[in-house]
């Protein structure tokens, strides 16, 4: 009898054991039957550029990576996830400085094991992160961030930037002053004091240069991120009147000067020219002030061309959130289509297996896609910088609509306002814009 | 004489808002020996309910006056309610431990209340420009000023006025004081001295939020307000010597007014004309300038 129980016992143990070993083989064929596309999202989810930048972009790549799962995108990009692959997306927050983003990095491809990264709003974090993808031989790419200096000062092999550098931002706005005829005899500026505020301060400066020759600058204010209070440095434009001011404020900064200068009576003693200001219109509405010229860093959201792409982008955003896109969620996404075409590429040069990052960087090299925003191309820091067109318009609250919205808008073709790929935006710009083509 | 009198109106007016805060950093650091990194979060906190209580007032048609009241309130509600929880259900295991184990203590609850502030309110903007309007303007030469700034200094003078009285002519001022000159002999002498500690945070609470609150009719509230007040409020309670309430408002006046003088004449020096000026004080004076040298205990 105990014998008998004793070998009942061996076999259900030994059935036992069998199941688990079989649901376990079962669970590893699932596994790589289901092989996904593991991609490290990298943007502020906390601090004073979430709310402008970080949120609406991570917004923007839920979305969109939802729409790749369901193969629900458009064509040519309706392949579900990345060329069959599931996206399997890890969101990680950027506050903290550059140092922290650098282990964040790390930790991204060494433990998350991601198979790409796509991140970084502030160019000090891009300067930081790019040197470290490159060192560890990993795919990065740069969706947001300024700064020229990236690919004019480094030559780079896995690291990437599918978006205009900061110098179209400027270039466009002088030009577009200087098409509508604006009188700029004097003009004052006001600009964060760190890398981006100071690039943007030098590029508008050398371009007011060329396009302005006989125009004097005055004020020339440079507040910290993050201020909040702007009282000192508005009396201080106000007390040397100018005919254009200009500014690359932005998010919280950006809103904060609008409200206390606003009742100030700046806006309307002289002509107040914003660099990447789109993304504070729909919170602010009718505390916009009417003919304020502002930029957007690209064409987008109410400044972005006709397209079905674009339609179809629109309408995702929009009934997501219940706000329409504007600058952060759309350079996500144009970063996330060149992504997407880029690993279809590799994947089919590689026997539809996943690529690494070799083959994702050689796929991504030169490349050009169309995005909601227009032609994305891939044209400078030998095909690791992208250009695109751009456009500026001027501000008016629609009380109808109760919004504003923004009039004479010119589109700015993307050899018009960026250097060709043998030149640097500065010395581009010095030497007068040659070689630039398509401009208005 | 224009540069010089609109320096000194920026200066002042910036001091009014940064003595607010400050008033009660110095007032927590005083009577409870905690240099509080979350005093910015309860400023934010502060904003954040004074947006959602003045929202609530325009929504039921109250005339904007009550406006000034509704953010009143919020800082009294955001006292009432997050001072007592943070100090008794956190704080008050800490006492007389290592003034360095607080500042990471408070540091925590500086993190932590970032992210209440985000799931209460979310990570969009808020935005409570109204009663900017309500003082109208007031026009000097090419400077035009906002009326609202002025009654942010009457705001401030009328608090510093109400602390110093409360603290130097009222018996639980004279209490407060025991305490902070030892609150080992003031509990021998019968003083509840934990009362006395959840007064004083509470109160210090109140200014941060009543600065915050007061302050969110000029940006536009969201993450992140609390990070640039903290480090700012600090260098003038450094400058006027931690626990001082007379040395908050020499520092915010040395600050407002050092940082005005630098963006009108050399704006590129800023934020270095703030620390310079703490420098050059902590030089001459290491206790603050109105801290007195004290004798270690042994």
């Amino acid at each position: 009898m105990n014998q008998q129980n004793s070998g009942a016992r061996h076999i259900r143990h030994a059935a036992a054991l069998y199941a688990v070993a079989a649901a376990a083989m079962l669970c590893a064929s699932g596994a790589k039957a289901q092989e996904t596309f593991k991609l490290g999202i990298v943007s502020f989810l906390s601090g004073q550029a979430a709310e402008s930048f970080g949120i609406p972009a991570v917004n923007g790549a839920k979305v969109l990576v939802d729409a790749f799962n369901k193969g629900a995108a458009p064509a040519p990009y309706n392949k579900v996830g990345f060329g069959g692959l599931k996206i399997e997306a890890v969101y990680v927050d950027e506050n903290g400085g550059a140092t922290k983003q650098v282990q964040e990095l790390r930790n991204l491809y060494d433990r998350e094991n991601v198979d790409a990264v796509v991140g970084y709003v502030g160019s000090g974090d891009c300067l930081a992160v790019a040197p470290a993808a490159e060192e560890m031989k990993k795919f990065l790419i740069l969706y947001d961030c300024g700064t020229p200096r990236i690919f004019e000062d480094n030559k780079l092999q896995y690291v990437f930037r599918t978006a205009s550098h900061a110098a179209m931002d400027n270039v466009a706005l002088v030009r577009y002053m200087k098409a509508r005829n604006i009188k700029a005899e004097t003009f004052n500026m006001i600009n964060q004091d760190y890398a981006w505020g100071q690039d943007s301060k030098k590029d508008f400066t050398l371009s007011m240069e060329k396009l302005y020759p006989n125009a004097k600058a005055g004020e020339d204010q440079l507040p910290k991120f993050g201020a909040g209070q702007y009282g000192t440095e508005i009396s201080a434009l106000m007390a040397k009147p100018a005919d254009v001011t200009h500014s690359s404020l932005w998010g919280g900064d950006l809103q904060a000067f609008i409200l206390q200068a606003g009742p100030r009576g700046l806006f309307k003693r002289t002509q107040v020219v914003f660099s990447a200001a789109d993304h504070v219109l729909p919170g602010l509405g009718e505390k916009m002030p009417d003919g304020t010229i502002l930029g957007a860093r690209g064409a987008y959201g109410l400044m972005s061309p006709k397209s079905a792409l674009n339609d179809w982008w629109w309408d995702l955003y929009s009934k997501a959130y219940g706000v329409y896109p504007v600058q952060a969620p759309y350079r996500m996404v144009q970063s996330l289509l060149g992504l997407k075409l880029a690993v279809e590429k590799a994947m089919a040069a590689n026997g539809g297996k996943k690529p690494n990052a070799e083959q994702l960087a050689a796929a991504l090299k030169g490349q050009e896609w169309d995005s909601p925003a227009g032609k994305i191309r891939m044209a400078l820091g030998d095909g690791h910088q992208a250009i695109q067109d751009t456009a500026i318009g001027k501000t008016r609250f629609d009380a109808a609509k109760k919004m504003v919205v923004l009039d004479d808008i010119q589109r700015f073709p993307a050899e018009c306002v960026n250097p060709p790929a043998t030149m640097k935006a500065e010395e581009w710009i010095k030497a007068g814009f040659p070689g630039a083509k398509g401009c208005p | 004489m224009n540069t010089v009198f609109t320096i000194l109106v920026d200066g002042v007016t910036y001091a009014s808002w940064l003595f607010i805060v400050a008033l009660g950093l110095t007032l927590v650091f005083g009577v409870l020996k905690i240099l509080n990194i979350a005093h910015g979060s309860f400023y934010a906190l502060g904003a954040y309910a004074a947006a959602s209580f003045v929202g609530w007032a325009a929504s039921m048609h109250w005339a904007p006056a009550f406006s000034l009241v509704a953010m009143l309130l919020a800082a009294v509600v955001v006292a009432a309610v997050v001072a007592p929880l943070t100090e008794r259900g956190l704080l008050r295991f800490f006492y007389g431990r290592d003034e360095v184990l607080l500042v990471l203590v408070t540091y925590a609850m500086f993190l932590i209340l970032e992210d209440v502030t985000k799931l209460v309110w979310g990570t969009n903007p808020y935005y409570v420009s109204e009663p900017y309007g309500l003082f109208g303007n007031l026009n000097v030469g090419v400077q035009t000023w906002v009326g609202y700034d002025f009654a942010l200094v009457a705001l401030a003078v009328i608090v510093g006025l109400l602390v110093w009285w409360g603290l130097n002519r009222t018996r639980q001022g004279k209490i407060v004081l025991a305490v902070i000159h030892s609150a080992e002999v003031a509990a021998s002498m019968g003083v509840n001295v934990s009362r006395v500690y959840m007064l004083a945070f509470s109160v210090g609470i109140f200014l941060a939020a009543l600065g915050g609150a007061f302050t969110a009719p000029m940006i536009s509230v969201q993450p992140g307000v609390s990070v640039g007040v903290i480090i700012v409020s600090f260098a003038v309670v450094i400058i006027g010597g931690l626990g001082s309430i007379e040395g908050a408002a020499v520092g915010a006046l040395i600050v407002g007014l050092a940082r005005s003088l630098a963006v009108h004449t050399a704006p590129v020096a800023e934020l270095f004309s703030i620390y310079i000026v703490m420098a050059v004080v902590l030089v001459f004076r290491p206790e603050g300038l109105f801290q007195r040298t004290q004798a270690r205990k042994i």
